[in-house]
């Protein structure tokens, strides 16, 4: 049983430059807790406390996780998985020169 | 090491129409090209999913169906734009933490700005944001990439 995880360009460094892995699982976490384990240090990217970084996106197939059950999402068999940074911000007031997080 | 965003006149004049269009909304979206070429050709406006004066967002679904065409066309993301509606071009501290989490996953782009907080003359600074530091860059506009092959080759990567 094989879900295609699609590797977002930073993280193919954990994956020895692979694009794409095939990993099981019969949900999202499963999926991700697989893919840990052949790519040493990608959960912790993706999850902290238990759930999703809010600043990243995670889709099946087509829709988004957060719609489907988070990390308790189910994935088929020839399924996809994408993972996005969310881009967003705001205009706080400026801080120039200031390092942020 | 000098970095410096070179860009199509008709880039520019298309991400200031859709800031004033969107305006007073903050807008939002991508420049995108070739693979490694570093030189953006085509503008994608993205739907702020926050619609809001203070706030952008790429709409989640729509980002994923942006990423997987430009996939498909072997282009990636050169420039991420957005307007500020009341205050300069210049970026936030949930910009600059935003440029952060983005780091995370893929590589660093220029960082445009454009404010539209005067109806009569728009700003618009581009900036690379590297581990939470800002460096402004200077916008260099041209009319066409005639010299591309000379254009953005040292451009610093995190590749």
């Amino acid at each position: 049983m094989a879900v295609t995880v699609s590797i977002p360009t930073i993280l193919r460094s954990h994956t020895d430059g692979a694009k794409s892995v095939d990993v099981s699982g019969g949900t999202l976490a499963e999926v991700i807790d697989n893919l840990d384990n052949q790519h040493s240090g990608l959960k912790s990217r993706l999850i902290s406390n238990g759930s999703l970084h809010r600043f990243v996106n995670v889709y099946v197939n087509d829709e988004d996780v957060r719609f489907a059950g988070g990390l308790d999402a189910s994935v088929a068999d020839g399924d996809t998985v994408t993972i996005l940074p969310a881009v967003a911000g705001g205009s706080t007031p400026a801080v120039a020169g200031v390092a942020g997080g | 090491m000098g970095s410096v965003l070179v860009i199509r006149r008709d880039l520019v004049e298309a991400m200031v129409a859709h800031a004033r269009r969107d305006h007073p909304d903050e807008a939002c979206g991508l420049l995108v090209g070739p693979e490694g070429a570093g030189r953006p050709e085509r503008i994608i406006e993205m739907t702020n999913a926050k619609r809001s004066p203070t706030l952008y967002e790429f709409d989640p679904s729509e980002w994923l169906q942006v990423w997987k065409q430009m996939q498909a066309a072997d282009e990636e993301p050169v420039v991420v734009y957005h307007s500020h509606t009341a205050t300069e071009a210049y970026p936030s501290r949930s910009d600059i933490a935003d440029a952060g989490h983005y780091a995370q996953f893929l590589p660093d782009p220029h960082y445009l700005l454009i404010s539209t907080r005067d109806p009569n003359r728009h700003e618009l600074r581009s900036y690379r944001i590297v581990d939470g530091e800002v460096t402004e860059e200077p916008v260099d506009v041209v009319e066409s990439y005639m010299f591309a092959h000379t254009g953005l080759d040292d451009v610093p990567d995190c590749r």
